[in-house]
Parts: C-alpha cells; sequence; structure tokens
C-alpha cells in the first residue's frame, strides 16, 4: 500500500461541521409505520411499471414495480401488507407536486417474502458481470448519496478503458449528516465485503475509501474491517483520509482529490479508469446480493431543531412526518430540509415519503439558520469565483440568469454548474445564486424539450405532406394501369387468343410485385415504425373511403 | 515605416472616427444592439470602406484631377461608393444570408455612411498617397470596428442591468456613447 | 466642351461601375432562401395555421419575403417573437391582437365513448398524431399532439377537448428567484410533533 499525493481542487469553503448532534447516536430502526407511499420515481432513467393490483397481499421485499428499460430501477416492498391504492401522491420533491405512488398499509407482521441472493445461487466463483448488473437493477438497487442514479448501470465498463480506481465515497461533505459515517462505523464489515465483490467483479486495479478528517472513528472501523480481510490486501483496497473541505464528496472533486484526473463536460468517470460508489449504495449491493435484500430502507440522519437527532434506519416511503415525530421535532421550527443544508431543499408538504435518494433530515430553526440579509446587488466581489469548486465564475452566470438571457449564461458553462451551493455561501449580498442557475437550467431544459418537439412536429408532417404527395401520384398511375388494362383486355377480347390472357395475367402479377416492392422500400427509407405503423392507420381510412 | 504605424494608431484610437470625429453615428447607435451585428456590421464596413477609400483615390487621381474636376469630387465618390456597396451586398448575400438579414436596412445605409464618404475626403484633404489612403481607410474602419464592437458589448451587458426606468433605453445608450467619447479623448494624450 | 467632358468621364465611370456589379449580380446569384430554414427552426412547429398561413413553413416563407409580421404565432409565444426579431434585425412587437391570448400547452383528448369512427379528425390532423380506422375509435398519441386545435372543427360529435397538459415533478421549473424581504413572513404547516397527532 503506497501512500499517494492527494490533488486539492480550486475552491470550495470550509464549513462548521455541525455532526455532532448525531454522530454518536447509533443507528436506531424507525418503528413500522402504519401506512407507506411509495413513488415510482425512486430512481433516475424512466419509472418502473406496476406489477401489483390494488388489493393484494404483498410480502416484504416483493417487487411491486418493475424496471423498465435500462436505466430504470424496480421497487419493493418495505413490509409485508395490502396494496391500498396506485395513484397520485405528494411527493418529496421542492415542486410540491403529486406523482404516481404504491401505498401499502403494513399488516404488522413484517413477513419476508422469498429471499435468494445471488451468491448463493451463483454456479461458479467468477460472475458474469451482466448477471450482477441485471440482478441488481431487478433489486432496486440505485445511488444513496441523493442522485438515485441506477447503481447497475454503472457497473458497465468504458469499452477498452480498464479501471483503475474504484472510489467508495465515504467523504460526507455536508454538514449536519452523519447517515455514512454511522453505517461505517457500525457495519463496516458488509460494507467491505461488497467493496471486495465490486473491486474482484470490476477487476479495479486498487480501491479507495474516501473519508473526510472529521470523521476518525469511521476511518479506523474501516481500516480494522480491511485488516481483517485478507482479500482486501489482495486487491489493494485503502482508507484514504481526505480534507474536509466542502464539497470534497462531490463525485468530480472526489476524483480529482484522489487521481488528479479531470472529468470534463460529457465525460463519464468510467472513460477516466475511474469509478464511483456511495458508502451506502455499496452496503445496498452487498446486502442484495449476499441476502438477497432489495433496497427496501435506508438510514437517515434525522437532525437540526429536533429533541431526539439520531440516525434511523427508516422503511421506504414511511412519510417525513413520522420520522420528525419519532425524532421529536421542536414545534416553532420553520420548515424541514431533505437533504444537507448545501444542497437540499425546503420540503413543502411533510407527508411526502422518505425516498432511496432522502439522506437527511433537517428541522429548521434561527438557531442553526440564522436569516441572511435580503438580496441586494451584486458588487462583483468575485468571492464566488474563488468559491467555486468547477471553477466557474458564478456572478457572470447570475447576470445573464437574473436578465433572463439563458444563452449567454450557459456559454459561461452554466450545465458544468454542480449546484454545491458553495458561491450563495459566500456571497455578501446574499444573493441566492444557486437558485437563479436551477431556474436557468429548468428554462434551459425546457426550451430544449420544446425544440426537439417542435423537431419532431415538423418531420411528421413534412412526411404527411410527402405522403399525401405520393398518394396522389400513386393514385393516377393505378387510374392510368386499369385504363391501360382494360383496353389491353378488351384487345385480347377481340383477338380472343387464350396464351395472351395467360401473358397478360403474368404482366398483372409482375406489376403487383414491382409495386409492392416500392411500396416496401419507401417504408424502409422512411426508417421509423412508428411513422409507418400512424401511416398505416392514417391510410385506412382513404382505403375506406376510395373503396 | 514608422510613419505608417503613427498614422494606423493616430486614425485607430486618436482621431477616431465615430468618437472623435462623430462620423457615422447612425450605425454606431443603430447596430450596436446586439455582438453579433455588430461585429457584422464592423466586418462590412471595414471591407467597404477599405475598398471605397483605394477606389475614390483611384477615380480621383486618374479621372478627376487629370480634368481638373475637383468639384465633382463628392458625387463621384458617392456613386463610387455605392457601386461598392451593391458589391458588397452581393457577395455577403451570397455567403451569408443570416449576416445580411441581420445586417437589414444598415448594409445599404453604409451608402451614406457619411464616415465612408468621409474618409476618403479627409484623405485627400491630408494629401495622403495611394498606400497612406489605404491604410488610413482600414485603420479607420478598424477604429469603427473597435468602438462598435466595444460599445455592442457594454449595451448587451447594460440590457441585463437595473437601469432607473427614464434612462431606459436610448438614453442609458446617449449616455453610455459620451462616457466612451469621453474616454476616447484621453488618447489625445498619446500625442505628447 | 468642359461639361461633355466631365459628362462623358462620369458616364464612363457609371459604366464602367456597373458593368462591375452586373457581372457580381451574376456571379454572386443567390439560389433558394436559406434563411426560411432558420425562421422555420424557431417557430413551434404546431402547423395550426393561427398565422393565416398553411402551416408552419409557409409562415416562414412569408416572413423571408418580408410580407408577414414576425408576431402572429400565438403558440410560439412572446420567446418566439423575441427570437425571431434578433434573427432578422426587426423591430419586437407584442404578439398580434387577435393571436394575443398565450394558451397553456395542451393536447386534444378524445372522448373515447363518445366517438363515432369517422376519421375526420384523423385526415385534420398536421402530424398524424391520431391513431384510429374507419368506424373504429380513434385516440390521440399523447406525446406527438402539438395542440394545435385542428381537429376539434370537424368532429361531428364534439368528442374532442383541449387538456391541458398537467405539471409533474419531471416538467416542474424552479421558479425565478423571489427578492425575499421578510424572510419570517414565509409561512410554514406546523411542525408534525409526537403531541400533535398520535393516531
Amino acid at each position: 500500500m503506497s501512500k499517494k499525493k492527494l490533488f486539492s481542487f480550486l475552491g470550495g469553503i470550509k464549513l462548521a461541521h455541525r455532526k455532532e448532534y448525531s454522530s454518536e447516536k447509533a443507528i436506531a430502526p424507525l418503528p413500522m409505520p402504519k401506512k407507506l407511499i411509495l413513488p415510482l420515481r425512486q430512481s433516475a432513467g424512466s419509472l418502473p411499471a406496476p406489477i401489483v393490483q390494488v388489493g393484494e397481499k404483498v410480502n416484504k421485499g416483493q417487487c411491486l414495480a418493475a424496471a423498465e428499460g435500462w436505466i430504470s430501477a424496480s421497487l419493493h416492498a418495505p413490509t409485508s401488507g395490502t396494496i391500498r391504492d396506485i395513484g397520485d401522491y405528494p411527493i418529496a420533491h421542492p415542486s410540491g407536486l403529486v406523482a404516481p405512488c404504491i401505498v401499502i398499509e403494513a399488516d404488522g407482521e413484517d413477513a419476508w417474502g422469498e429471499r435468494q441472493p445471488l451468491l448463493e445461487h451463483a454456479d461458479s466463483e467468477r460472475l458474469d458481470p451482466e448477471t450482477v448488473q441485471r440482478y441488481l437493477q431487478s433489486m432496486g438497487v440505485v445511488g444513496m448519496g441523493g442522485a438515485v442514479f441506477p447503481s447497475h448501470v454503472k457497473l458497465s465498463k468504458a469499452p477498452g478503458v480498464p479501471l483503475e480506481t474504484l472510489i467508495v465515497n465515504g467523504a460526507e461533505c455536508e454538514p449536519f449528516i452523519t447517515c455514512d459515517d454511522r453505517l461505517m462505523r457500525e457495519r463496516a464489515a458488509e460494507i467491505v465485503s461488497g467493496i471486495i465483490f465490486l473491486a474482484e467483479l470490476l477487476e479495479a486495479k486498487e480501491s479507495v475509501v474516501a473519508i473526510e478528517d472529521n470523521k476518525p472513528e469511521a476511518a479506523a472501523a474501516m481500516r480494522a474491517a480491511l485488516a481483517a480481510r485478507l482479500e482486501a490486501t489482495a486487491n489493494h483496497i485503502r482508507v484514504v483520509v481526505i480534507p474536509a473541505v466542502y464539497p470534497a464528496g462531490s463525485l468530480k472533486q472526489l476524483i480529482y482529490t484522489l487521481t488528479g484526473k479531470r472529468a470534463p463536460a460529457g465525460v463519464l468517470p468510467p472513460q477516466l479508469g475511474v469509478q464511483c460508489f456511495n458508502t451506502a449504495t455499496v452496503y445496498a449491493i452487498w446486502q442484495a446480493v449476499a441476502r438477497g435484500e432489495p433496497v427496501i430502507s435506508r438510514i437517515v440522519t434525522v437532525t437540526g431543531n429536533v429533541g431526539r437527532p439520531g440516525n434511523l434506519e427508516v422503511p421506504l416511503g414511511a412519510s417525513v412526518a413520522d420520522v420528525l415525530q419519532y425524532a421529536e421535532a421542536r414545534p416553532e421550527s420553520d420548515g424541514c430540509l431533505v437533504g444537507g443544508p448545501m444542497m437540499g431543499f425546503l420540503l413543502p408538504d411533510y407527508d411526502a415519503p422518505i425516498g432511496k435518494g432522502a439522506n437527511c433530515l433537517i428541522a429548521r430553526s434561527p438557531q442553526f439558520f440564522p436569516h441572511k440579509a435580503p438580496e441586494s446587488p451584486c458588487i462583483r466581489c468575485t468571492n464566488c469565483a474563488q468559491a467555486c469548486p468547477q471553477g466557474l465564475l458564478p456572478y457572470e452566470m447570475y447576470w445573464w440568469s437574473r436578465a433572463r438571457d439563458f444563452a449567454k449564461a450557459e456559454r459561461h458553462n452554466l450545465q458544468e454548474c454542480i449546484e454545491c451551493g458553495c458561491c450563495s455561501y459566500v456571497c455578501p449580498s446574499s444573493i441566492p445564486l444557486v437558485q437563479y442557475f436551477r431556474f436557468a437550467k429548468d428554462a434551459l431544459r425546457t426550451a430544449a424539450t420544446k425544440k426537439e418537439m417542435a423537431d419532431q412536429a415538423r418531420e411528421r408532417f413534412e412526411f404527411r405532406q410527402f405522403r399525401a404527395e405520393r398518394e396522389k401520384t400513386e393514385r393516377t398511375q393505378k387510374l392510368a394501369q386499369a385504363a391501360k388494362q382494360q383496353s389491353a383486355k378488351l384487345a385480347a377480347e377481340n383477338a380472343n387468343a387464350a396464351p395472351a390472357e395467360d401473358l397478360d395475367e403474368t404482366r398483372k402479377q409482375a406489376l403487383i410485385a414491382a409495386a409492392i416492392e416500392r411500396v416496401a422500400g419507401e417504408r424502409a427509407k422512411v426508417g421509423c415504425d412508428e411513422g409507418a405503423n400512424a401511416t398505416e392507420a392514417a391510410l385506412a381510412p382513404n382505403h375506406g373511403n376510395s373503396a | 515605416m514608422t510613419a505608417y504605424l503613427f498614422l494606423i494608431i493616430g486614425a485607430v484610437l486618436v482621431n477616431n472616427i465615430v468618437l472623435v470625429q462623430i462620423l457615422g453615428l447612425c450605425p454606431f447607435m443603430g447596430v450596436s444592439k446586439k455582438l453579433e451585428t455588430a461585429f457584422g456590421m464592423s466586418v462590412a464596413t471595414t471591407f467597404v470602406l477599405t475598398l471605397a477609400t483605394g477606389s475614390c483615390f483611384i477615380i480621383d487621381h486618374y479621372l478627376l484631377l487629370p480634368f481638373g474636376f475637383e468639384y465633382l469630387r463628392t458625387l463621384a465618390f458617392i456613386v463610387t461608393i455605392a457601386a461598392v456597396v451593391q458589391l458588397t451586398e452581393m457577395v455577403i448575400a451570397r455567403t451569408s444570408p443570416v449576416l445580411q438579414q441581420t445586417l437589414g436596412i444598415y448594409l445599404p445605409l453604409i451608402t451614406t455612411n457619411c464616415a465612408v464618404l468621409g474618409v476618403p475626403l479627409i484623405n485627400i484633404s491630408h494629401r495622403h498617397d495611394f498606400v497612406e489612403s489605404l491604410l488610413f481607410g482600414m485603420a479607420s474602419a478598424i477604429g469603427f470596428s473597435l468602438v462598435l464592437l466595444l460599445f455592442a458589448g457594454i449595451r448587451e451587458r447594460v440590457e441585463a442591468a437595473d437601469v432607473p426606468r427614464p434612462f431606459k433605453g436610448s438614453a442609458i445608450t446617449m449616455i453610455t456613447a459620451g462616457l466612451m467619447s469621453l474616454a476616447f479623448m484621453g488618447f489625445a494624450g498619446l500625442n505628447r | 466642351m468642359e461639361i461633355l467632358v466631365a459628362i462623358s468621364v462620369m458616364a464612363l465611370g457609371a459604366l464602367v461601375l456597373g458593368s462591375a456589379i452586373g457581372y457580381a449580380a451574376i456571379r454572386f446569384k443567390v439560389e433558394g432562401d436559406p434563411v426560411v430554414e432558420k425562421i422555420n427552426a424557431i417557430l413551434p412547429q404546431t402547423q395550426c395555421g393561427q398565422c393565416s398561413y398553411p402551416g408552419c413553413k409557409p409562415y416562414a416563407e412569408a416572413i423571408a419575403r418580408g410580407e408577414a409580421e414576425i408576431n402572429l404565432c400565438p403558440p410560439g409565444g412572446d420567446e418566439g417573437v423575441h427570437q425571431l426579431s434578433e434573427l432578422l434585425g426587426r423591430e419586437y412587437k407584442p404578439l398580434a391582437e387577435e393571436s394575443q391570448t398565450e394558451k397553456k400547452a395542451s393536447v386534444a383528448l378524445i372522448d373515447e365513448a363518445d366517438c363515432i369512427g369517422c376519421t375526420l379528425c384523423i385526415q385534420a390532423c398536421p402530424v398524424d398524431a391520431i391513431l384510429g380506422a374507419a368506424k373504429q375509435m380513434h385516440t390521440v398519441i399523447i406525446p406527438l399532439c402539438t395542440g394545435c386545435e385542428l381537429c376539434i372543427a370537424p368532429c361531428p360529435v364534439d368528442c374532442i377537448a383541449m387538456k391541458p397538459l398537467p405539471e409533474t415533478p419531471e416538467n416542474w421549473e424552479w421558479p425565478y428567484p423571489q427578492i425575499d424581504k421578510s424572510p419570517d413572513a414565509a409561512t410554514h404547516a406546523p411542525m408534525p410533533t409526537a403531541a400533535a397527532d398520535i393516531q
């Protein structure tokens, strides 16, 4: 194990850690609520499709919705009970809007269904990566750090690039949050097993567990767990303590800190020979492959203005209100943040459920979050540019976002912004910079969707016109042909010769064959099934009319 | 050589055609709303102005002076400039239709751009030879382009700023132009 | 005499310049009008005909010819007029009065119980977004519908209605930041506390 030099990224800020409220509280299970609301949207990508009916009895761990497409993950029942409803409920989202959810009424028995751990059923010692990927997708494993990107997708390597470094992200750089810290302290053995599993599967040359220097206990626990396993040395797995500079745990910054590699826009980590998983994700992967347990709960730090701060193992679908009540949230709190204080959002509705990405709930109060001064004009002090870990110019992006000149904001690399909140934190004018960037990014996204839809509409419109034109020419051709045939027939009848009729028949056959070929050729040219189907559908009535 | 250098620096900065000589204000105000349009206008003007000074010099020296037709100068120059502008428009229409659309009415307006007529006349009053004329024309055009682009950049930013309501639009534009003019007066200090 | 010389010299100059321009006119002849494509790319392609032209492309052509105003397209909205004015360097104008009502993005929805399968709407749809056959129920392919409303008028049983697209967490946009003068004014639902409800 060689000591390697760490790289320090540009910008970033030192924050008060505020982890002391919950860091010494052991992980405790949240009592199972009566009702669980499970949003279908639990991962990036496409929504899984429900495979259960209202009124159906389900066991704990039973699949409720199956993944649709590759970037999608399945959803499972966190406890045994009855499906009460499949419909729209408010979800934990800054908009406070409703989204499709599955509602389970718990029966209190918490009875597991059949579990099929991958490792027990595996025939050979070496597992096929694709089998593992399909298995993890069916187990609903997604990034538990908050991004909820389906983990199985990240197991694909870039073609031709060997995996140099497997990074296990235990940095947990946001203030207040301690769920990964506690997980590493209490369940280090499982995490280490998971790392070994991933390192062997991905044939990683080395693996690094990155932990910020404000969590020495977690680092010690992980080191001890690694020392206990011989495979850990064989696979070059080590713990690296990194300086606690926010946002050290952000993907790009962490990769740079550990390897010195910079990922430009559009380049994915595997292309650099790096892959990164959150500690909680590694734990979830191990729980799935070794125990056959899908992701049905997560550890949530509940802190801030609460009587009993701590780290709770919360079944998915438990409402934020359930957790806050259990933690004895003080009534004078003014709102609840989901996620950390830097990147989290203010929850509009306490009935919203905990999802796979909700790592922290913070009851807000002036004691923890002193009121900021109202926004005042930008004085171009460039503090934000110095704090930006992405090396952007937030004051320029702000200037154009504020004026709704999104093209210019984009020219200042708005899309590179990771919304870490450093710029807003250091701004002496209390400008909510990140909010402006989110606003601008969303406006750009909507514009792009609109453009895409317009392009599609234009294509379809032009094809429709082309088709109308083609039909017209075809009809005139057909009429001409019919007339020709008629006259030929008449001529044949006049001649009254049998062989001539045969000849006519063969010519007709040939014509029909040629027409079929031509149509097939045109279909192929159009190329998209959708267009062809719609064409067929739209053609149908015309046939009806002409008939 | 140094004489040419001084000629260029003088035309670009010290005696800037727009901000010091106050010629060609129409496109300066009209086409400075967007940086891209301003750039197109700059390129078109540079092209036209250089060509116009050259052709005007030739017309003046080989057509007007030998016959003693100095009194026809303005007329002859305007005709020449009009022809050159027409030519430019055709080339632009072929090479960049969007540029042509964005320049809109301003491209034909180069015909009556007083800077384009002014520079050949200044050339004659300064008794520049052919090379000096060309250089002076080009340098003036560069000076025009420089301030037009600077001004367009400033205006784009000002557009996004919180301008007090009475000053919105043309008012703040005029003030900005005035301040820029003041700033360019400072280059007179280069002249010892 | 001198006047004649002057006139002939000027005429000669004019002739030379004129022939140069004439040559350029042939040499740099512009074929087609590429601006139309650029204009068409800005238009929303709903093909709704609210601009009084039969589709987006004809409207784009009319704009390029300078025959049409740039503010006749309600689906494109204010944003679209701004983009057109930027592209063409024409003065921005607010949406024309008769087309002032900028509507929320919506899609057509066929009441499938009432549909008699007449195929009239299918023939009206400019983007082939309605699926169905004669005497069969029709349905709108929602992702393809541009909300142009052209199918509403032909329906003999009035079973097509426009339905605004719902706002979901996926298409929701972060709002423009409010300048919050008094952060205390923000009202929050009361914190759920253990005492509040024990069920």
